[in-house]
């Protein structure tokens, strides 16, 4: 939750393929009672390693000091904090609605394609509308069928990210280390 | 077991069971006859294992090994692996593990050793299959020693210690996701030399990284070509000797008056392998505010982490101390040192003097640490527990060797000091080893006196009595109104119980006993027991009340 005087960074964290790592990522949140908002884990672009995209309300001072407490990890390869200007942000909603009541209120339709989501399964018990976008906009738009009554379940994905500096670090990192060797 | 012989693995601390016999197959074979390669020391608690090999490694400079079983084998060695997170000593812990076959079905003795040991050591890994063993054996005593040093446990299935393969030594040296040893920034380093060199009240505040980094040359050049005064943590006291000119004390809540003053009075604060402890800096928003802060460490996450930095040089010491020194002016501060003096000679009138040479009463901590400290002309390994024993053996004790000193820092694990002295033995086994232990630590791994028994390790322990939990007694009464909440202890004969284990001991009740009791303790063979019989209500000062600035510091009680 957002708290006074605290942003939300965005961490991206690149580690070895080994089992446990993410624990000893999330502990480190844990350890100082940083809620984490989403979290997001995947294969990266670098073969064998793996790209967490974390969330959380932080001051300057602290996400520092979680970052380097993360990149500590010997199995961690790079952790980066940055803020929203920072990242091309992306995060999906899933929302699954009552066909009955989609079809019985038109109002329904339009606001799916106002907010430029898209339906992308439909049968006679249950409607599945996508949307991609940043966190308020997904939530707006569950905010709007929500009032309809329609929705039977939503769920909103971690945030993914890609920085839009011009630097690599990760890779960049990796060659001078194999460089080292 | 050859994995282990590749690593230069020569001593053991151990404790079988059901998990770890076929290592302990294997080692039957590896500590006698013509294989033996390794020593090996059976504890009597998994616990003391950890402390020992801490111990041991805190001395020989190299990694202590700890084996042990899974489920309580392996959870007994937690409190050792956090001491040694805590105090960046290398140890690797291989514990037994049920076969990964039955893993996750609460088999008998099995725990989640990787799952609970990660956040307090610096890597764990389970080793699952018998082709990982050389590679996970080489990488764990790798990462325990490099870098800033700490402990590594490996979780070792059952099925994995019984499959059969080749063994391919493999030597790793190299973790592409881990920096050992930053480089040097020459833009850092100059940097830090500029300050230094403009400065008119220069401070160093030495830790346990000079010592790790094995760079305690390194640093006397550093200090006299810019002559600049030294106060030293715990852990760092034997980084510099106790006599050297520019040596001003030791730091901390408990530590000399006069570096805990100046830090407050200082214009550059150069902290060399230490990582500003609550226990060095009290009161952090009012900590050495006037100061530049320079501080030299090997771990990034340090910087800044408690106190702000001007300049941060994030590199071993042994390479950035010669880089900075380099730079340095000849300096002469003889002005600002001069200044420590009557700092330093009023600590000695109204504290030290009191406590080592008292007139009358019960013996006090202070006149024995004094007295054993005085017999050995800094040429013992000092080994403490925690409590006022620590406070008053790491005040009084004298040092001119590296690495001489065994204490649980960080973590302030009581039971710490007996194990650890018997891995101290081990460790540097031409070196007198004292052991000092209050009446409560003793007893918090008094079993170990089995250990001792056994190798007839050559511990001097001394017992400094007072019948009380002595340093929370003394909280109590300065912080909690005298009430003295279960802090004091009826005590067992020890005399009976040093009979009993067939070791020395001797009590001493009479000042006037204590240096030729002493002596007599020094000149046995083996180990000894010299129990000290301390005024109960004996007070560790100066303090820093916790929390308060360190130039709050206190000289007596009645101050407050």
């Amino acid at each position: 939750m957002k708290e006074e005087g605290k942003k939300l960074y965005t961490l991206l964290v690149y580690s070895e393929n080994i089992a446990g790592i993410l624990n000893q990522v999330t502990a480190v949140f844990t350890r100082r009672q940083v809620n984490i908002e989403s979290l997001n884990v995947s294969a990266s672009s670098i073969p064998g390693v793996h790209k967490y995209t974390i969330t959380c309300w932080s001051d300057e001072d602290q996400i520092i000091k979680i970052t380097k407490q993360i990149e500590k990890k010997v199995d961690v390869v790079k952790a980066n904090y940055f803020t929203d200007d920072q990242l091309f942000i992306r995060e999906s909603g899933l929302y699954k609605l009552s066909t009955e009541k989609v079809m019985a209120n038109p109002e329904i339709s339009r606001t799916i394609r106002r907010h430029d989501a898209s339906i992308t399964e439909v049968n006679p018990t249950y409607v599945i509308v996508m949307k991609y976008g940043l966190t308020e906009d997904i939530i707006s738009l569950f905010r709007a069928l929500d009032e309809f009554g329609c929705v039977l379940q939503y769920t909103r994905s971690g945030r993914i990210a890609v920085t839009r500096g011009m630097q690599e670090q990760v890779s960049e990192f990796l060659e001078q280390r194999e460089k080292e060797r | 077991m050859r994995a282990l012989q590749a690593e230069g693995v020569t001593t053991i601390f151990g404790y079988p069971g059901g998990s770890i016999m076929p290592v302990y197959d294997a080692l039957y074979t590896y500590t006698r006859g013509e294989k033996k390669a390794f020593d090996h020391i059976l504890v009597r608690h998994e616990q003391a294992a950890t402390h020992a090999a801490e111990g041991y490694a805190r001395v020989s400079g190299q990694v202590g090994v700890a084996l042990v079983t899974s489920g309580p084998g392996a959870t007994n060695t937690l409190t050792g692996v956090a001491d040694a997170m805590m105090d960046s000593t290398p140890m690797v812990v291989i514990a037994g593990q049920v076969a990964i076959s039955t893993l996750g079905t609460d088999a008998f003795q099995e725990v989640d050793l990787v799952g609970v040991s990660q956040p307090i050591s610096k890597w764990s890994y389970q080793i699952r299959h018998a082709e990982d063993i050389a590679w996970a054996v080489s990488r764990a005593f790798y990462i325990a020693r490099s870098g800033r040093p700490g402990p590594v446990v490996l979780d070792f299935p059952r099925n994995a210690q019984v499959e059969m393969v080749e063994f391919e030594p493999q030597k790793v040296d190299f973790v592409r996701s881990y920096v050992a040893s930053p480089k040097l920034h020459e833009e850092a380093v100059r940097q830090a030399a500029e300050l230094i060199n403009n400065a008119r009240k220069p401070l160093a505040l030495v830790g346990q990284g000079v010592e790790l980094g094995n760079a305690q040359g390194e640093l006397l050049k550093f200090l006299e070509k810019a002559d600049i005064p030294a106060g030293r943590t715990m852990l760092g006291l034997s980084a510099l000797p106790s006599t050297h000119p520019l040596c001003v004390g030791m730091l901390g809540m408990h530590g000399n008056y006069a570096p805990n003053i100046k830090e407050q009075e200082c214009d550059v604060l150069i902290a060399i392998g230490m990582r500003f402890s609550d226990r060095v800096t009290g009161n952090l928003s009012t900590y050495a505010k006037q100061a530049k802060v320079i501080h030299l460490d090997i771990d990034p996450s340090e910087i800044d982490k408690n106190v702000k930095t001007d300049v941060a040089v994030i590199a071993d010491c042994k390479e950035s101390l010669p880089a900075i020194t380099a730079l340095l002016h000849k300096a002469d501060h003889s002005e600002w040192r001069d200044s420590f003096k009557p700092l330093q000679e009023k600590e000695r009138e109204r504290v030290i003097e009191p406590a080592i040479h008292p007139k009358d009463g019960p013996l006090l901590m202070g006149e024995v640490v004094n007295a054993v400290a005085e017999a050995t002309q800094g040429d013992a390994v000092l080994v403490t527990d925690v409590g006022q024993n620590q406070l008053f053996a790491t005040r009084y004790f004298k040092y001119h060797k590296k690495r001489s000193i065994c204490t649980s820092g960080g973590l302030g694990t009581m039971g710490y000091g007996m194990p650890a002295a018997i891995g101290a033995t081990f460790g540097a086994p031409d070196r007198t080893v004292c052991c000092f232990m209050g009446d409560g630590g003793f007893q918090m791994c008094i079993q170990e006196l089995g250990t001792i028994m056994e190798q007839q390790s050559p511990v001097k322990m001394i017992l400094m009595n007072n019948h009380y939990l002595g340093n929370v007694r003394q909280w109590q009464d300065m912080f909690w109104k005298r009430r003295k909440s279960f802090t004091r202890m009826l005590n067992p004969n020890y005399e009976l119980i040093a009979q009993g284990y067939g070791i020395a001991y001797e009590a001493v009740t009479d000042r006037r006993q204590l240096p030729a009791a002493v002596g007599r303790m020094l000149a046995t063979k083996g180990p000894f027991i010299l129990e000290c019989a301390i005024l109960e209500d004996d007070d560790v000062l100066p303090m820093t009340p916790p929390g308060m600035n360190v130039d709050d510091m206190m000289l007596s009680i009645s101050e407050e």
